[in-house]
Formats: structure tokens, C-alpha cells, sequence
């Protein structure tokens, strides 16, 4: 079974949430989704300043095999974002939840952070979809 | 293919190329430029093109061909893809002069002959699908597709019945029909297929509505078998108002035994490239006609062929000024449709039933004969149509061994792989369709190397999953080709 | 039994295996309600000498002198292009998705992409799309996707545009709720007046430059595509590939160049056929490559080092992305961008630079003789490529046309169903493959046509 660390919040799409000051959380998607998806060739990006509400299509990672769409685990307006992955994708092979995090957003709505998977549950979760 | 190929030799085009050398036998002879254009309109720097002799530029391409696998080369069971025999005749008689001088917008009176063939090819592909009208201008199958869902739209639209928004496609279609219906403004709604092949109705029944445009269906489906509830499909389809669309592309398996017409489709395409034989050619062109019951007739794209009895003449938005219009900037892929048309022609109507008559047997044979060798089927209660499904499920868990491993050792037994991967609901599959135009000792000798490959991957799996050995080149790093991307060649300079 | 090899003892071999006893048990899983005797219809079948005849009959008749354009071209096709397109290796192949056993195919069609990318002066092509006018509906929409400043669907489309690819676009962005806005052109220069344009188009996704547009005339491409980029809208050009040996490259308009460029590829060694099949070219520079529909290959390595080609971006196609696809296309024109290929291999930059000049010239020189025939004058002031029109006094334009196709001359293409304004006009192409004595002909016919029918109506 893939990892999920338990300091991170995660949803039922594979995003998973860090809190980081304030308001403000990053985003990526869980070591279980770039397993399936495999080598990471392209990330589209969100524009910094855009607003998103929660579960808006907001990224696209793109592998040889697929391309999926990330949804925003959470409403709120977008800080920064990852540039590295422009120039390496395969950051988020590599190091999903640390050094291949997508972006930062500034949440305006705290409360959608109950609505939330805890590390188990997404473990429970994702365990279930393994083929 | 020559596997001796040296491959040494074999550089891009432009790496042949030296400064100077033309083929100016090939060229018209030079004029001075009259010096009406502007200087700001003018190219600064001839482009960057191969300079090269005519010698070498027919080396060049007859070694790239050599690098292919094709159907005159190899057997090809690809499956939804029907890569059946394309007769040489149908080549060479497209090709003569009088047709491909012919412009397309030259006077219909010096084009009679080129309009007879496309005109009886409406007649008889009306005949062959049961359909009331049909029109020859997609340029493929999705463009028919797309023709197809445009006039359900227009349909709609032109009886006031704008509420309905959604489009429902089975989850085992082809990947067109759901990116079809986006392009046609509508939502996809996905129903699931059972276990034993056939559409699970009650999941339909559920899905539809009031706001249902209609339904995209194959039959045979692209798990290989036939639908059998289909008149009922039709009556619950239409019962909700909502109309059935035919993705022709498995037409091949029921030519001349069941028509889409019959089965209540209201607007169907065909892909001419497949059951009607013209050539793939590396990718296309196709040719994808559509077409329609009685309530779609007005909404058919143009131009059509039409005939008063004397002459053959274009049928424009002006003739059928409801038509969702045009698809091409002409007429459609006409050489594609010259060459089925004498394909139909030399089939004839006793031709045609045997053409799914043999598909059949082949595609229900080789099913046969892999089963016996250990292979488990997809759908093993069921008949297979001109295909079938293999899954390797079990290979790919046990052994490790993948379907795309066995698909890249076939190629070193010299027959193309199956289609893998499709349709994406059953795991590790190959698609196999062997089409009616191969003998029985070509079939014999692919599920020959079938149960070798399978006893190679019981044994050595290590080897079967680095095959291919012997083709040109070995397997390729397609990640280094999506993250490196070299799209086009540079003279070195300019590419540091 | 035509195109099917088994002999009784095959089929009878075969029925055993399967374990049933005829090939009709096979369908039993069709309704028998369903099913259909015979196909009454279609006609009996015929053998190869039968056909052969038939065939023959039909494509014989004089040939035409053609001096239409309008979207087709008639050039010079060397004799090795179809000789090597027909090979059964390049024919009868399917799309290349296995890689390994389709390296004839790719490596084609990365030079083609390579020599399609030089001539527009961009930095990608895609494989080929249907034709000139659905690949500009594609362009279209694609520009809809690729213009992140802006949220519109408007698009901007000259008058000048080819009508047909202005109708086919419409045809397939409609139902997405893409809107094109004509653009109206110049009545003295037949092209887009610069200097008219308005100063705050509002928001617009892009704006469609032809060149050479339908007239033949040439745009002031530079400030057309300055204008569009000022005002935020991408810049779709849609050009005539054999103008390109002579014409600014679309990748060097204005100061920054085109951001899409497309067209109809058939005059690069694809003969007129009826229509068809001819093939789309579509470029882009790689920002935008992701938001380019069709196929696309790409140089990599196998697993020992060497170099070799495969599908790349195919996460964006249709049977991978399904719904959310690029678009709906999964072919390219394969057959036909192998002529294209071994079309500008053969010529090379100078002999498409000669096959421009010449048709250039030819066009020059027959305008200047037609328009010295009484009645006869041409319409527009500006520099053309290879096409002009010319406008008839007195006399319909389709009445000219009828006469001299009577006299075994295609004189043009009739504007007057969609360009009333300009009166009873002519489109007229004179391409290389046309000689002085050919001019000369053309321009007797349409001398004693002119001097028949209006005589006829004195």
C-alpha cells in the first residue's frame, strides 16, 4: 500500500491538504494517484490570484498513460504555485507530498476542511479502487 | 520488412540533404519575379527543406516503408479495426485520369461519370444499412459521428425540444463517442455493461429521460457480441423521446444479415476504411457517410449527389435548407469513396453477406482454437462476431507478464498485435479480429504463436517483457518523448 | 468467392473446431425477427475486366483546360510521389500505435512535421487534420481553448475567408457556442482595410487572417496580426502552403508572429480528385502545443540508445481523454501527407519558390490579357498571389462560364452566389502548369464569348 502521511487531510479524487499559516494550505495530489498514473510528463497549472470554489477543476497532471484533472479540495483564492514542476514533472513521482506540492491557496471557507478524509480513511478508500 | 536493415544509413531526410543539390526536372523553370509584391509581404529566408536528388528521395521513402508492418506485409487482426485486403483494383481504377483531374468545382456536366459512382454509392450504402437516406461528405468516422450527433441536435432544436442536454454512452464505447457529444454541446452520461456483454438495461432505464438527446450505441459491441435486446433499447429510447445513434464500426460482422435500420437507429456512420476496404494508410484518410431514418432526412449534411433521370447534380444548402451544412470544403474524401465504390461494386450483393459470413467464422475460430490453448475470453458464454475479446489477466497477476508484452512479442513472430487496452473494461485485453479476407493456415500460424508466447511468459516471463528483438528498433522511451519533446528537426545550429 | 480464400475442407476444418455445424449458427445470437434475406438493391457483382470497363468509361471525356482555383490547385505532381505513396507498406498500414512495427510511418511523419514547422516558421505541426476547412473550425476552437486572457467565444472572420471554410467552421464550433462575427473587406483593395478596424473590438478570443485570402489578394498580414495581438486576440492564419516559398512565413507577422497557422495542404503534390481526400496542416509554437488537436509525433530513443519515433501527447486525444479530448479527431490524413512529404523533399526550397514564382507570373500575365478584352475589367487594385478576379459588363457570369467550358475551357470559379456585391465576377487561378499557348487560349475563348453573347443580346 502506498503511503499517506497523517498530517495531511486528503479527498475521495486524491488531493491531499497541508496546513500551513492561517488561512493558507498546499495542495498536491497522494502518492497513490501518481502511482497509477505513472511518469509525469506535464502539470498545468492554476493562475496565482485565480479564485476556485471547492471541487472546481483547477490543475490537469498529465502522464504518458492519461491526463486527469485535479479539483481544489477547498474554495479560496490561489497564493502560488510549484514552478519547479515546469520544468520537472517528475517531482511529483518522486516526492508527491513534499517537493511535487501543486499550489497554495488562501481557503475562505475553514469548514470545508471537515468534510475531509482523514489519513486512514483515504487509505481505506484507495485500498478499495486497487485493481 | 527487411530486418537486415541498416539501420546506420537511415538518418531524417534533412541529414541527406547538401546545399545546392535540386531536382529541377521535377520544377517548372525559373521566372523572373515581376516585383508587384511588397518587400513586407516577402519571405527574407527560403525555408528550410530537404535538398536532395530524386535517387535519393526514393531511397529514402522505400527504406521508411520497409519499417512498416501493413496488411500486404502482415496479418494485422486489429481489432475494431478491420484490416481486411484492400483490393488493387479499387486503387488503380480511382486512379485513372479522368477522376483525378476532375476538379471539384468544375461544371457537373464534364464530372457525369465521377457523379454516377457517388450517387449509386448512396444507393447502395442506403440498401446495405436499412437506412432512408444517406450522405457521403464526414471525411471519417468521427466527422460522421460528429454529422451524426449534429443532426439529433438539429433535430431537437427544430421541434422546439431544447430542454434535452445529455447524451448516454455505454461504458465500453469508443472513446470518440463521448468527446463526439462534448463537441455537440451535450453531457455524457456512462452506463455499465454486464458481465456478460450486453448493456445493462435496467442502469439504462434509470439514466434516461426527459432530458436524454439520445444514445450512442455500437452493435456488434466493441466487447465483440451482439446486442441482443436491441429492438427493446429502441423502444425505451424512443419511448423517452430521445433518438439512437449507430457507431458503424463494427459493420462489418453483420453485412448482408442484419441492418442498423431494422434494429430502429436513427442515424448510423460507417467507416468506409474498414468494412468497405479502402486503405488505412498509416492513419487515415477515411471516409465516414452517414446514414438517417425518415425524421432525420432534411438535417443531412451537404453536398449530396442528386439525380433527375438525366443528370447528376450537387445538392446544396439552397436544395436542403435545413441541413446542419457543411463538413468539407468540398465534397468529402472522393477518392475514398471511388474506391468503395468499386469495392461494393465487385462484392455485389452476394458478396456482401459472405463478407460477415467469413469475418465470423474466422474471429469464431481462432476463439475456439485459444481457448483450447489455455486462454481465458472476456465474454466465454457468448458467440464471437468478427471479434472477440482475450483478457490476460491472469498472466499479467501471476506471471507479470502484461497484454502489451504479449503484443510486443507477437510483432517478433511477425504478426501484428491485437488491439490492447480497448475497451478499457476489460483488463489486460486484446481485441482480435481476424477479418474474412485471411486463410486458414495464416490463422493457424498466429495462435500457433499465441501458445508459444504463453508458454514463453510461463517460463521466461523476464524475455517476453523485453521484446520486441528482432524489428529495427527495440521498445521506446515514450516518457523521454513527452518530457523532451523534439517534434521537429533543427540544423544543429539552431537547436543549442 | 471474391477476396475470401477458404476452400470447403477450410471451413469445414473450422466449423469442427468451433463445434458447430454451418456458419449461419453462428449469428444465432441475432433476433431472428431482425434479420434480412437478401441486399435486392445493390447490384449483382461484377469481375475485374467488368468493373475495369465500366470504370474507364466513366473517367474517359475530353479534359478541360482548368483555370479554377477557389481552394484547389492543379500543379505539376513528379511521377515518383504516387509511385512510392502506393507502396502496400505505406498503404495498407494501419495508425501507428505500435511503435516498433510503424517506424516507416512516424519517421514520416516527423519530417513532414519538421518541414510544415520550417515553411510556417513555427515551432510545431500536428500530423494533419481532414482538410483546409475543418482544420480552420479546428484552429477555431482550439484558440477558444488556448486564449487564457481571454473569457470569449467571439472570433473574428473576414469576408475574405474562403466561404466554404467560413461555412464549415460554423457547421462545428456552433453547438459549443463559439460565435464568428464577419469582418467586411475593402471594396477598392478586396482585402481588410487596417486603418477601418475599430479601435476597442472588446473581447475577442481571435481573428482569422487568409492569405493569400479568396480573392487572391494579399493582406497587410503584419498589421493585422499587431492589431489582433494589441487588442488581446489570438491570431489563426490560414494560407496557401505554396504561397509560403515566397510569402512572410506566418511565424514572422507583425511582431510576434501568428499564434496558430493552418490551411489546406493539397497543393503539395495531391491531385484534385473530385474534392478529396486533400489534408489539413496545422501549426502552433509550443506554448500552445498542448491545445493542438491530433495526432503528433516525437524523436526519442529504445531501450539500447538509438533513435527511433512513437505517438507523443496522447493524453489528449480522444481515446484516452475521452470527453474532455482536445477534440474528437483520431485519423490523420496519412496517404496524402506521404505525397505532401515526398513532395517538398522532391522540390526542395527552390523548386517550390519556382513552382510559386511561375503560378505567380502565369496569374500576373493572364489577368493583364483577359482584362484587355472589351467587357471584361479587373475588380480589385491589389497585389495577388495566384488568383485574381475579373468582373464581366453586360453579360452573367455563369453564361460566360458555360460558353467556355464549351470550348474546353474551365474559366474560373462564379462569384456571384456568394459575393452579389461585386457584380457578374470570376475567380481565376493560372497555376505553373499552365503555358503561354494555354493563356492564349483562354484568353481567344473568352474574346469570342464575350463577342457572342453580346452580340447575342444586341
Amino acid at each position: 500500500m502506498s503511503n499517506a502521511p497523517s498530517h495531511l487531510k486528503y479527498t475521495k479524487s486524491h488531493e491531499w491538504v497541508e496546513s500551513m499559516l492561517d488561512d493558507t494550505y498546499r495542495i498536491g495530489i497522494s502518492d497513490h494517484a501518481q502511482d497509477l498514473l505513472g511518469d509525469m510528463v506535464f502539470i498545468e497549472l492554476p493562475e496565482v490570484g485565480q479564485a476556485l470554489s471547492a471541487s472546481d477543476e483547477c490543475a490537469v497532471v498529465e502522464s504518458v498513460k492519461a491526463a486527469s484533472d485535479v479539483y481544489s479540495p477547498l474554495s479560496g483564492e490561489v497564493l502560488e504555485v510549484n514552478e519547479a514542476l515546469v520544468e520537472s514533472p517528475d517531482l511529483v513521482n518522486r516526492d508527491p507530498y513534499v517537493d511535487g506540492w501543486l499550489f497554495t491557496i488562501k481557503a475562505s471557507d475553514a469548514g470545508e476542511l471537515d468534510e475531509l478524509l482523514t489519513a486512514d480513511q483515504y487509505i481505506e478508500l484507495s485500498s478499495d479502487d486497487d485493481h | 520488412m527487411s530486418y537486415e536493415i541498416n539501420n546506420q544509413q537511415d538518418g531524417v531526410i534533412f541529414d541527406k540533404s547538401h546545399r545546392g543539390r535540386s531536382n529541377p526536372c521535377q520544377a517548372p523553370y525559373a521566372v523572373e519575379m515581376s516585383g508587384t509584391i511588397p518587400a513586407t509581404l516577402l519571405r527574407k529566408v527560403p525555408p528550410i527543406l530537404p535538398e536532395v536528388s530524386e535517387m535519393q528521395t526514393v531511397r529514402h521513402f522505400t527504406r521508411l516503408s520497409q519499417k512498416n508492418f501493413s496488411i500486404d506485409t502482415h496479418f494485422y487482426p486489429l481489432g475494431s479495426c478491420t484490416m481486411k485486403y484492400n483490393p488493387r483494383a479499387c486503387n488503380t481504377l480511382a486512379m485513372l485520369p479522368g477522376f483525378l483531374g476532375y476538379h471539384p468545382l468544375a461544371p457537373v456536366e464534364t464530372g457525369q461519370g465521377f457523379m454516377a459512382c457517388m450517387y449509386e454509392l448512396q444507393e447502395i450504402l442506403k440498401e446495405v444499412t436499412g437506412m432512408k437516406e444517406v450522405s457521403l461528405t464526414p471525411m471519417a468516422g468521427a466527422q460522421g459521428e460528429f454529422a451524426g450527433m449534429a443532426m439529433i441536435r438539429a433535430y431537437h432544436d427544430a421541434r422546439g425540444d431544447t430542454a434535452r442536454c445529455e447524451v448516454i454512452c455505454p461504458d465500453a464505447a469508443h472513446g470518440t463517442n463521448p468527446a463526439t457529444a462534448v463537441m455537440c454541446g451535450y453531457k455524457v452520461k456512462e452506463i455499465p455493461t454486464k458481465a456478460d456483454g450486453d448493456i445493462d438495461i435496467d442502469a439504462l432505464k434509470a439514466a434516461i429521460g426527459p432530458q436524454t438527446a439520445g444514445i450512442m450505441l455500437t452493435n456488434p459491441s466493441t466487447v465483440g457480441v451482439f446486442e441482443r435486446r436491441i429492438t427493446e433499447i429502441a423502444k425505451i429510447v424512443h419511448d423517452a423521446g430521445g433518438l439512437l445513434y449507430y457507431d458503424g464500426a463494427n459493420l462489418n460482422a453483420i453485412l448482408g444479415k442484419v441492418r442498423p435500420g431494422n434494429m430502429g437507429f436513427d442515424v448510423i456512420h460507417m467507416n468506409l476504411h474498414k468494412t468497405f476496404s479502402t486503405p488505412h494508410g498509416g492513419g487515415g484518410p477515411g471516409a465516414g457517410p452517414v446514414g438517417v431514418s425518415e425524421r432525420l432526412i432534411p438535417f443531412l449534411p451537404v453536398p449530396m449527389v442528386g439525380y433527375d433521370g438525366e443528370q447528376y447534380r450537387w445538392l446544396t444548402k439552397k436544395d436542403r435548407p435545413q441541413s446542419i451544412g457543411r463538413l468539407s470544403a468540398f465534397a468529402g474524401n472522393a477518392g475514398v469513396l471511388m474506391r468503395a465504390y468499386i469495392y461494393a461494386r465487385l462484392l455485389g450483393r452476394e458478396g456482401m453477406p459472405r463478407v460477415a459470413e467469413y469475418s465470423t467464422l474466422n474471429a469464431n475460430y481462432i476463439m475456439a482454437e485459444l481457448q483450447k490453448k489455455g486462454f481465458d475470453l472476456a465474454f466465454p458464454s457468448r458467440r464471437a462476431t468478427h471479434e472477440f475479446i482475450v483478457t490476460l489477466k491472469r498472466q499479467a497477476k501471476t506471471l507479470d507478464v502484461s497484454a502489451m508484452d504479449f503484443a510486443k512479442r507477437l510483432l517478433d513472430y511477425g504478426y501484428h498485435a491485437p488491439t490492447t487496452y480497448f475497451p478499457l473494461l476489460v483488463p489486460e485485453c486484446f481485441l482480435i479480429e481476424p477479418t474474412e479476407t485471411e486463410d486458414k493456415s495464416t490463422l493457424d500460424g498466429f495462435i500457433d504463436a499465441m501458445g508459444k508466447i504463453k508458454h514463453e511468459a510461463e517460463t521466461q516471463a523476464e524475455m517476453v517483457k523485453a521484446a520486441p528483438y528482432t524489428l529495427p528498433l527495440r521498445r521506446l522511451d515514450d516518457v523521454r518523448a513527452a518530457r523532451e519533446l523534439d517534434i521537429v528537426w533543427r540544423p544543429r545550429e539552431q537547436a543549442e | 468467392m471474391p477476396f475470401i480464400p477458404h476452400t470447403e475442407n477450410d471451413v469445414q476444418q473450422m466449423l469442427a473446431s468451433i463445434g458447430v455445424s454451418d456458419i449461419e449458427t453462428l449469428f444465432d445470437e441475432i433476433p431472428a425477427e431482425l434479420r434480412i434475406r437478401s441486399l435486392d438493391k445493390v447490384p449483382a457483382g461484377l469481375n475485374e475486366m467488368e468493373m475495369s470497363r465500366l470504370m474507364r468509361a466513366r473517367a474517359s471525356g475530353p479534359q478541360p483546360l482548368c483555370f479554377i482555383g477557389a481552394g484547389a490547385y492543379e500543379h505539376h505532381i513528379p511521377a515518383a510521389i504516387w509511385e512510392i505513396v502506393t507502396r502496400g507498406e505505406f498503404y495498407s498500414a494501419y495508425t501507428p500505435y505500435q511503435a516498433e512495427a510503424s517506424q516507416g510511418t512516424l519517421q514520416l511523419i516527423y519530417e513532414y512535421q519538421s518541414m510544415m514547422a520550417h515553411l510556417t516558421g513555427m515551432e510545431a505541426s500536428n500530423a494533419s487534420l481532414y482538410d483546409g476547412a475543418s482544420g480552420l473550425a479546428e484552429a477555431v476552437l482550439m484558440a477558444v481553448r488556448a486564449n487564457r486572457q481571454s473569457k470569449s467565444k467571439r472570433i473574428l472572420m473576414p469576408a475574405t475567408v474562403n466561404p466554404n471554410y467560413c461555412s464549415v467552421a460554423q457547421t462545428i464550433v456552433e453547438n459549443q457556442g463559439i460565435t464568428l462575427e464577419l469582418l467586411d473587406y475593402e471594396v477598392e483593395t478586396g482585402c481588410i482595410d487596417v486603418a477601418s478596424l475599430p479601435s476597442d473590438p472588446g473581447d475577442v478570443a481571435a481573428l482569422v487572417i487568409p492569405q493569400p485570402n479568396f480573392f487572391g489578394v494579399l493582406e497587410d498580414v503584419n498589421a493585422l496580426t499587431d492589431w489582433a495581438h494589441t487588442h488581446g486576440m489570438l491570431v489563426i492564419a490560414s494560407v496557401n502552403p505554396t504561397s509560403l516559398a515566397l510569402l512572410t512565413p506566418p511565424g514572422e507577422w507583425g511582431e510576434h508572429g501568428a499564434d496558430i497557422v493552418c490551411g489546406e495542404g493539397q497543393p503539395l503534390g495531391v491531385p484534385l480528385a473530385g474534392g478529396g481526400p486533400y489534408f489539413g496542416f496545422m501549426c502552433c509554437n509550443l506554448k500552445h502545443v498542448r491545445q493542438m488537436p491530433g495526432r503528433i509525433v516525437g524523436r526519442t530513443v529504445d531501450v539500447d540508445g538509438k533513435d527511433g519515433f512513437t505517438l507523443t501527447l496522447q493524453a489528449r486525444e480522444q481515446h484516452i481523454r475521452r470527453s474532455k479530448a482536445t477534440s474528437n479527431i483520431c485519423t490523420n490524413q496519412g496517404l496524402v501527407v506521404t505525397a505532401a512529404t515526398i513532395y517538398m523533399t522532391l522540390l526542395g526550397a527552390q523548386g517550390l519558390q519556382r513552382v510559386a514564382s511561375v503560378s505567380h507570373h502565369n496569374t500576373q500575365t493572364l489577368c493583364e490579357q483577359l482584362s484587355a478584352i472589351e467587357g471584361v475589367s479587373p475588380v480589385f487594385t491589389s497585389p495577388t498571389f495566384h488568383e485574381f478576379v475579373i468582373k464581366f459588363d453586360g453579360v452573367k457570369a455563369a453564361d460566360v462560364l458555360t460558353a467556355l467550358t464549351a470550348k474546353g475551357v474551365l474559366g474560373g470559379f462564379n462569384l456571384s452566389d456568394d459575393y452579389p456585391a461585386l457584380g457578374e465576377a470570376i475567380l481565376v487561378c493560372a497555376t505553373e502548369t499552365k503555358t503561354a499557348e494555354d493563356l492564349a487560349l483562354y484568353c481567344d475563348a473568352l474574346a469570342a464569348v464575350m463577342g457572342e453573347l453580346k452580340g447575342g443580346a444586341a
